[in-house]
């Protein structure tokens, strides 16, 4: 039901752009004032977002340690799962936003009779996160040479090495496949696997549908509907130069392809794809675990009633001098 | 103790097949076994907490303050400006689903709402329902939820389902820690005066006589000689521990639980032995305290407050007493309270004279890493010494033993203490065998009653959470023959006596230090027929 909420309002967005720009023609309206709107809110969002956490303070150091603590010399300390330098968690953090390191870790239980419980490794999640999050970040990559001029080398390299399986023109990319395969199976797995549908909300599902559009429509245009390339490089490179002017001959599909797109960049900040920041403020990971060795600030850190040495001693002192344990005070005399 | 299920038909009940509809909708059903007792309002009233008064959960009533959602509103908007972490884990979670099946309690129960990331939903609801733009507009269809008192319930229902153990933590790909939504969750239901028996009397005790059972210092000094004379009934040397002794170098803190409870008390001779050897071979002077006779921090189940009111014993003792560091015992959340909370709490108002960087008089080790702390595991402690050569022992004490061991999650988790304890287990046991590889290490199970659960009310509940564990343990007992568990932790050491009978007959359970105990040898000792058990040593038992 869910999935189909959002796969319903992805086709809304569709059908919106459809008439907008196709059957009303507001092509200024698609191809400047809806981008650049977009645009700006992405940006002021997603700032807005991370400076939002970055206002509340991290009271306490509790990293989670993933291997051996630094104590004794002649103990091997896990450098970078538990780190006790800032070098060790720059580490870790790249291990974790480049890698995926803790979802490699991911275990599956399976329990038979007996009872006994199984716990193997399953490595799927990773893969397919890896292969949806790299695809993606090089089909945005490749997309930069529509918003440049000259083309930077680095670009170019992309789109050589990506395009290197050429059958025909146009050249087909490995990371239109790579990524369409991976985000039918995130988003399958979504469906099909009991507890996963269970936990999932509409905003689990619509982005994926969104980013599939998204998709789907950039392949669609660049294979089967044509439309006029260099008309839409001088569209964006308008836009980037900032004097919108839509030149003619661009088909729908790309307005259509823009307009997701836009709403992608407006619902990001909103969402928990805003996890794209998250993962960098994240006090279990980013914090060195040298908790006994350096003194943490807590910045509101305040004073608390404590039960005082005295007063528990006014309470026992009888008991605690008959059964011979020493005192501070001995009847009513200060014993210094 | 509720009408607990034998073990097969406890086991045969688990279904990980979530229910039809949305979660949402599935009524709560506070099931007998699966909860704790609620607190005694004299243990609430004692240490000022809100609202004390006598309720029951299973009543439809639990006699709230009437503001009680502008409390909790309140108390969460609080929250979510002072802990990043809060903000953070409640707004990035993708629900990838891979902390789903990491906690013990789903494993065991396949209760939906004990997935971690259902857990942490039950809170994230009603953030996104009264705190986010699109969750008041749009309700349940962003995911959000109001406050109601059903929704309230199911936080106390489920929250008290948490061991706070942090494995979920170690799988999910940013981090979200589900002990510190717990943590969060438990304050906010603290403010309306909603707690459990197990966890506000034992932080009530411990306030006032520094221990959880609210032990008084003669009878704490007692337990102590008793255990000193049945170490000179095994050995023929009478330790003289020392209390309250100011001029100590090292003050000495354990859980109280391995003072006034089978299988800890024998740990705590360990550590009596321990201390005594030290004493006569290299002078060491070691106190215990009766004022802060807990290591173990209740108030860490209760809020940050509580924990720190009571973890400021530790610091303003050592003050007191003049000692220049403290060695810590085998304890769980004992540490994690210190390793991550305690110098941040209480480091600069109470250490300010007499503390001292960590120094092993004996090797002179330097502790570094436990350079502002000022204070030491056991575990570290010992390893050093052996490492050093300063201990004798005697394996061949301990050959009865087939070992495994069990990472107690918050040393594990919070702190990394993993090898230390295996090199003084290899040091003084023979017959040492690892559990499998996914359910040791930083991927430990908890044993079931951590976070303040060990109660016995609440016994299902429990045995379905120690499941993977005991599962490992079984592994091991079938492959290898093991029939001890060696743990580092006071609650492990009450909790699993019960449980590995439950799940795996034939297993007992020990804490290293009384490894430690039974190998070391006094010079002049008479030559010992039983272990610290009075079990006859191996070789000893026909004589």
């Amino acid at each position: 039901m869910k999935a189909l909420y959002s796969l319903f309002l992805v086709f809304a967005l569709v059908v919106v752009s459809v008439l907008g720009a196709g059957a009303m023609e507001w092509h200024s309206l698609f191809g400047t004032v809806i981008p650049y709107a977009a645009f700006l809110l992405f940006v002021i969002g997603f700032c807005m977002r991370v400076v939002n956490w970055a206002k509340s303070p991290v009271p306490f150091r509790i990293p989670t340690t993933c291997g051996q603590q630094k104590s004794l010399p002649w103990i091997k300390h896990s450098k970078i799962e538990n780190p006790f330098t800032t070098s060790g968690v720059v580490v870790r953090m790249l291990l974790e936003v480049l890698c995926f390191r803790s979802l490699f870790r991911n275990t599956k239980i399976d329990l038979r009779s007996g009872p006994r419980l199984t716990f193997s490794s399953s490595k799927w999640l990773w893969l397919g996160a890896l292969a949806f999050h790299y695809s993606f970040l090089i089909i945005v990559i490749r997309h930069m040479r529509f918003f440049t001029e000259p083309v930077p080398g680095f670009i170019s390299v992309f789109d050589a090495v990506d395009g290197v399986l050429q059958l025909g023109a146009p050249t087909i990319y490995l990371t239109d496949g790579i990524f369409l395969l991976a985000i039918a199976y995130l988003f399958i797995r979504r469906l099909v696997v009991p507890h996963m549908r269970y936990i999932s909300l509409v905003a689990d599902f619509f982005p994926l549908l969104l980013i599939l559009a998204i998709g789907i429509t950039g392949i669609a245009m660049r294979y089967f509907v044509k439309t006029d390339v260099v008309a839409i490089k001088e569209l964006t490179m308008n836009l980037v130069q900032l004097h919108p002017v839509i030149p003619e001959g661009i088909g729908v599909i790309f307005y259509v392809h823009l307009f997701l797109v836009c709403t992608l960049l407006v619902y990001f900040p909103l969402s928990k794809l805003m996890h794209m920041g998250g993962v960098f403020m994240s006090p279990t990971r980013n914090m060195a675990s040298n908790n006994r060795a350096v003194r943490h600030i807590n910045p509101w850190n305040y004073p608390v009633p404590v039960h005082t040495y005295a007063e528990y001693e006014d309470e026992f002192r009888e008991r605690m001098i008959e059964s011979g344990l020493p005192v501070d005070k001995q009847e009513g005399v200060e014993n210094v | 103790m509720s009408n607990l299920p034998k073990a097969d038909e406890l086991a045969s009940k688990i279904d990980y097949m979530p229910p039809k509809g949305d979660w949402m909708d599935l009524p709560l059903e506070i099931k007998e076994g699966r909860y704790c007792y609620a607190s005694n309002p004299k243990s609430v009233e004692y240490v000022g907490l809100p609202n004390p008064r006598s309720w029951n959960p299973l009543d439809d009533d639990w006699k709230l303050p009437e503001n009680w959602q502008e409390i909790i509103l309140n108390g969460m908007r609080e929250r979510l400006d002072r802990f990043r972490t809060f903000k953070v884990f409640m707004d990035v979670c993708v629900r990838c689903g891979a902390c789903a099946d990491k906690c013990h309690f789903f494993i065991g129960s396949g209760d939906p709402r004990n997935m971690p990331v259902l857990r942490a939903e039950l809170l994230r609801s009603v953030y996104r329902g009264e705190f986010t733009k699109a969750g008041k507009i749009l309700g349940r269809f962003a995911g959000g939820r109001k406050l109601t008192l059903s929704v309230l319930k199911e936080w106390w229902y489920y929250f008290f389902q948490c061991s706070e153990c942090r494995r979920c933590s170690v799988f999910c790909p940013y981090g979200i820690d589900t002990a510190e939504i717990t943590i969060m969750g438990r304050e906010l239901l603290n403010l309306v005066g909603l707690n459990i028996d197990w966890i506000a009397t034992p932080v009530a005790n411990c306030y006032r006589t520094g221990n959880h059972l609210g032990i008084q210092p003669h009878a704490f000094k007692d337990m102590i000689d008793f255990f000193c004379e049945d170490i000179e009934e095994i050995t023929g040397i009478l330790p003289e521990p020392s209390f309250n002794e100011k001029g100590a170098d090292i003050l000495f803190i354990t859980p109280s639980g391995d003072v006034f409870a089978d299988p800890g008390t024998y740990t705590c001779m360990g550590y009596l032995i321990l201390f005594e050897y030290l004493k006569r071979e290299y002078g060491l002077k070691v106190t215990w305290s009766t004022y802060a006779s807990e290591g173990g921090n209740f108030g860490f189940f209760t809020s940050h407050e509580t924990m720190k009111r009571l973890n400021s014993k530790m610091y303003m003792e050592a003050e007191r007493l003049g000692a220049k560091w403290i060695l810590g015992g085998e304890c769980g959340h004992m540490w994690r309270v210190i390793n991550q909370y305690m110098d941040t709490m209480n480091g600069p108002e109470y250490q300010k004279s007499h503390m001292e960087t960590p120094v092993n008089p004996i090797t002179g080790t330097v502790f570094e890493h436990a350079a502002s702390t000022k204070m030491v595991h056991i575990c570290e402690f010992t390893a050093d010494l052996i490492k050093h050569g300063k201990l004798n022992l005697d394996k061949s004490r301990n050959d009865n033993i087939k070992l495994t061991y069990h990472d107690s999650c918050n040393p594990a988790r919070g702190m990394g203490l993993l090898d230390e304890p295996r090199y003084v287990i290899k040091n003084t046991c023979n017959h040492f065998y690892e559990m499998p590889e996914n359910t040791i290490r930083e991927q430990t199970f908890c044993c079931g009653g951590g976070s303040g659960l060990n109660a016995g009310e609440d016994d299902e509940l429990r045995m379905m959470g120690g499941l993977p564990r005991a599962n490992a343990v079984k592994y091991v007992h079938e492959k290898h023959g093991v029939n001890t568990l060696g743990c580092i932790c006071a609650i492990d050491r009450a909790v699993f006596p019960d449980l590995l009978d439950y799940w795996v007959p034939g297993v007992g359970v020990t804490g290293i230090h009384e490894l430690v105990g039974n190998a070391l040898v006094f010079p002049n000792e008479q030559e010992r027929e039983t272990d610290l058990r009075g079990e006859p040593l191996p070789g000893k038992e026909d004589e």
